[in-house]
């Protein structure tokens, strides 16, 4: 396309990009600084912030991992992975209750799961730490796992009802021609159908277990079961004055889920898209 | 046969109960419980407790702390509302101008990348960022001869609630930039076309074409940062539990002090009503924005 830009024209086009790349470098580089500190001494980090570090030596990634990241890092996997599981399950299978079996009340029960939107954890904080106390489970992987996929069932489920809606009735009524039960119809015929906003409910769900901080810091106090959002700020406090040692941790935590972001983004941006947008 | 067809369809409603128990054991349950525990005065450790009934509310309305930690929640949004919402609007017009694909989808991603991270590490990164010795904040400024600007952001009064929402724009523009980009993809291309020929030049475009178009995206847009803004905790747990002197105590992590660290649940649970009653309401605000016709085109 051949267009004619005044003189205006290419000055205002200069300033959009400086614009925007200036935007860029303000965010990058806070993180960039941060895991080049993560390969810093001490003394190198105080004499001059900005400058390379002088040995690229992985030592504050390895005192990091030592000094409990590594904990922090499994309690995170597996209360993301099961959380994962759990809610994205529950939620698909109560979006196929929802919209493809003919159940008693149906708008009703929309109503109440979805209205589980409107509410924010923080209100339920206080009778929940109680609940979970006479539970016994208090300071444990379950009450994460509990909370994670009580609080997420409604956006996922949102989601997911969102997709399974606009799935033709023809496919329903082949599956019953052929005999196919409820379950095997949900499970072999619809389930595959949905991998799309399947993909978009799991990633959205990955980046929120791995970062949430509220539950996990109310609900877990033993080093063994923290999170790394949690872990991160203990690991600040313990050793607060070895700063790069801290800024390792940081790095550990966030890469994974800047990767999951590259590789996955595509998907990301549709489920977040569909949860706002529709 | 009526009874029959009437058990099969109870029978569908096993796909539901396992949402149902979870909803209505750990969220709706707690959530009425709230409401009891704020009329008690309650002490964890001894297990007293004592009805008060509105008691706790009177001391809580008393206390300036709980109408600063107010009025931080609503700079929170109004600041978030500028910069999130509406500057997230024009940053999302510019870059969907940009007429690389390649280059579009890099600065797509790359605005997006703060949002993936967790708040905790934006939250102990910008701590550093802004710490009077090694900071990066105070390092800049020295570099480009402002040096007597430089100060201990998070560590004075004055300062410490701006530094705090500073950074959680940084670290949430991205991802309303982004659905701000998918809005404007959807609008349909001939409409664009259609007013390049009229003449019309990039500016009158946006405010012609993109925003009447985005008003509902925009719409939603503010309520869900109005109702962000009055949930916010992480970023002022990390960076500075609420003070210096608590300047930036936010209903969030007010509630939390009350009772977690001065051991007073009926206060909490107070805390946790009214902030209850805010989202409750911005809610409802979306629900009815959302109910209105759509938008046309």
């Amino acid at each position: 396309m051949v267009t004619r830009l005044g003189f205006l024209g290419v000055i205002a086009r200069l300033f959009m990009w400086a614009f925007l790349l200036g935007l860029a470098v303000v965010v990058l580089y806070p993180l960039l600084w941060m895991v080049l500190n993560g390969f810093k001494s001490n003394a190198e980090l105080f004499d001059n912030p900005f400058a390379l570090p002088d040995t690229w030596s992985f030592e504050n990634y390895q005192k990091a991992w030592n000094r409990g990241v590594s904990d922090y890092l499994t309690a995170s996997v597996l209360v993301t992975v099961t959380s994962t599981v759990a809610t994205v399950f529950i939620s698909a299978w109560a979006a196929y209750g929802l919209t493809r079996v003919n159940i008693p009340l149906n708008k009703v029960l929309t109503a109440v799961i979805l209205g589980g939107l409107m509410l924010t954890p923080t209100v339920a904080l206080v009778p929940l730490v109680q609940m979970f106390q006479s539970m016994g489970l208090y300071n444990s992987y379950w009450a994460l796992l509990i909370l994670y996929t009580a609080f997420r069932i409604p956006f996922t489920t949102f989601l997911i009802r969102a997709y399974m809606i606009d799935l033709p009735r023809e496919v329903d009524e082949a599956a019953e021609i052929d005999g196919a039960g409820r379950w095997t119809a949900f499970w072999r015929i619809i389930l595959p159908m949905c991998k799309p906003i399947i993909t978009s409910t799991v990633l959205l769900h990955v980046l929120f277990a791995w970062n949430e901080y509220l539950f996990a810091m109310v609900f877990t106090n033993g080093s063994d079961v923290q999170t790394l959002p949690v872990g991160l700020t203990s690991l600040m406090s313990k050793h607060g004055t070895d700063f790069p040692v801290v800024f390792a941790g940081m790095a550990i935590a966030a890469v994974p889920v800047v990767l999951l972001f590259f590789f996955g983004q595509r998907y990301i941006v549709k489920g977040l898209a569909d949860g706002i947008g529709k | 046969m009526l009874v029959r067809t009437m058990c099969r369809r109870a029978l569908g409603l096993a796909w539901v109960i396992p949402a149902l128990v979870m909803l209505a054991v750990f969220v709706y349950l707690p959530l009425v419980q709230n409401f009891g525990f704020s009329t008690l005065t309650w002490d964890i450790y001894s297990g007293d407790q004592e009805y008060v009934g509105l008691e706790n509310y009177r001391r809580l309305f008393d206390d300036p702390v709980f109408w600063s930690s107010f009025a931080n929640n609503l700079w929170y949004a109004v600041l978030s509302i500028v910069f999130q919402v509406f500057g997230a609007l024009l940053l999302a017009a510019l870059v969907e101008s940009v007429r690389r694909e390649r280059w579009q989808r890099a600065l797509r991603a790359v605005y997006f990348i703060p949002a993936a991270i967790s708040l905790t590490v934006a939250g102990l990164l910008f701590y550093f960022v802004y710490e009077p010795n090694i900071g990066l904040l105070n390092h800049v400024l020295d570099a480009i001869g402002l040096r007597e600007f430089a100060q201990p952001w998070l560590g004075q009064e004055s300062t410490a609630m701006f530094a705090v929402i500073a950074m959680s724009q940084w670290q949430g523009f991205g991802y309303c930039t982004l659905l701000f980009a998918v809005a404007i993809q959807r609008i349909p291309a001939e409409l664009y076309e259609a007013a390049a020929l009229d003449g019309v030049g990039p500016v009158r475009r946006f405010f012609q074409v993109t925003l009447p178009l985005v008003r509902e995206m925009t719409g939603l847009m503010v309520m869900v940062t109005v109702s962000g803004a009055f949930q916010v905790f992480n970023e002022v747990m990390v960076m500075t539990s609420g003070g210096p002197n608590n300047s930036t105590q936010v209903l969030g992590t007010w509630l939390y002090r009350n009772g977690f660290v001065r051991n007073d649940f009926g206060s909490a649970a107070a805390i946790g009503t009214v902030l209850f009653v805010i989202t409750l309401t911005i809610a409802m605000a979306q629900l009815w924005i959302t109910r209105r016709k759509r938008v046309e085109w």
